[in-house]
């Protein structure tokens, strides 16, 4: 049999961003639910979230994030052949959310899948993308983080729907040189014992999370996968431009941000404005840094994600 | 090795410093975490997580709502050192 020979390297040629353009604001929950702004600020550090239109789906948050990152990219739909949308809230199971995404954008006929790694998703999806393009399955991928978590939320539940929230983020993955390789190796993992710890009991129920417990266990155990990513790409964590992990809750991503040794890199707090939009939190605080200037061309920039399975993954990547 | 009161106390102190931004001066044996000191459940997850490391002892999630005052959590790591 023959193999496919595929790129020495991959690497990010360009990110998108999406969000609805609903604001949601502390003040407006509060008035629907017992919170109040100064709580919600110091609990978990969000300020303002985004919240889906009633018909907005997760396919046309997707189509909005992957189309501003292929423009980006200088691409043409027909040089992408493999779509992949990390998410775990799709209105429904079937048909999947990639295939739909790919026709409106005009890619013909790509290989196309959902993949649901919740919170964790991009980074999953990210790896997946790198691998492919250095098999030689693919030449270039458009990857999607894109959720409506709205849907999956019990308004009435204080504890969660303070946090969750609507948005979608998107990378083009490309061929490189080895030397030039701007996807590191990925360290990814779970820990199916703790699935009692953020879950939705049945298709007529919302999310439930054991806060303290899912704090907890971010603020221990990953610290050391953010390190161990960085080592296995060789870059020491004091080389790094900027930390983008999962914007889960300020204050997981700022104790992480404490253990890792990086204090001269850029920590993102797009959870501020955006709130936990989980699979498209890092490509969407990404793609807002980038449009901001905030990180030069080629710089290394850890991913870190993690969420509900529980799931996680982090790798180094080069910003384009 | 058993630790004193004072011993705890005064880790404690370190801990809580670090981790709320109280200085260690105004860590006594008194006073409550929430109404006194200002640390919120989180905090308290992040205290309970460095006392591990400090004093060996765990202190799981479902015992943590019991621990209201700082002498509540003396008596705690005392209690389970001795113990382990």
């Amino acid at each position: 049999m023959r193999l496919t020979e595929g790129s020495a390297g991959a690497r990010v040629l360009a990110f998108g961003g999406y969000q609805p353009a609903n604001v949601v604001t502390n003040d407006d929950l509060a008035a629907t639910v017992d919170t109040n702004d100064e709580w919600i600020r110091s609990r978990v550090g969000i300020a303002s979230r985004r919240i889906a239109g009633p018909d907005e789906t997760v396919a046309d948050m997707a189509v909005a994030a992957g189309g501003k990152a292929l423009a980006a990219s200088g691409l043409s739909p027909g040089d992408i052949d493999l779509v992949i949308v990390a998410t775990c809230t799709p209105e429904v199971q079937i048909p999947n959310t990639a295939a739909t995404v790919a026709r409106r954008l005009g890619i013909a006929a790509p290989g196309a899948y959902d993949m649901n790694a919740a919170c964790a998703g991009f980074c999953y999806a990210m790896a997946n993308a790198a691998d492919a393009v250095r098999a030689g399955s693919a030449g270039n991928v458009l990857v999607i983080g894109s959720e409506k978590l709205s849907q999956w939320i019990d308004w009435t539940d204080r504890s969660t729907c303070i946090i969750f929230a609507d948005g979608a983020g998107a990378a083009v993955v490309g061929p490189a040189d080895a030397a030039e390789a701007g996807i590191g190796p990925v360290v990814w993992g779970s820990a199916g014992d703790m699935a009692d710890k953020i879950y939705i009991p049945d298709r007529d129920s919302f999310i439930i999370q054991e806060g303290q417990a899912v704090f907890r266990w971010a603020t221990t155990a990953l610290h050391p996968v953010a390190k161990q990513a960085c080592a296995r790409a060789g870059v020491d964590p004091t080389e790094l431009a900027a930390f983008v992990p999962h914007q889960a809750n300020l204050r997981i991503v700022e104790a992480i941000a404490r253990k890792i040794g990086a204090p001269q890199a850029l920590v993102a707090d797009d959870i501020v404005t955006a709130g936990n939009t989980s699979s498209a939190s890092i490509p969407l605080a990404l793609s807002r840094m980038l449009e901001r200037g905030e990180l030069p061309s080629g710089a290394p920039v850890l991913l870190l994600g993690f969420g509900a399975g529980i799931c996680y993954a982090g790798q180094v990547i080069t910003v384009p | 090795m058993a630790m004193t009161d004072q011993e705890i106390l005064t880790g404690l102190g370190e801990i809580i410093d670090e981790v709320a931004g109280v200085p260690a001066d105004q860590v006594t044996p008194d006073k409550t975490f929430v109404d006194d000191l200002d640390i919120d459940s989180l905090s308290m997850v992040e205290i309970a997580v460095a006392a591990q490391d400090k004093f060996g002892v765990e202190i799981p999630d479902d015992q943590l709502k019991d621990l209201k005052t700082v002498q509540d959590v003396i008596d705690y790591v005392r209690r389970s050192s001795v113990s382990a």
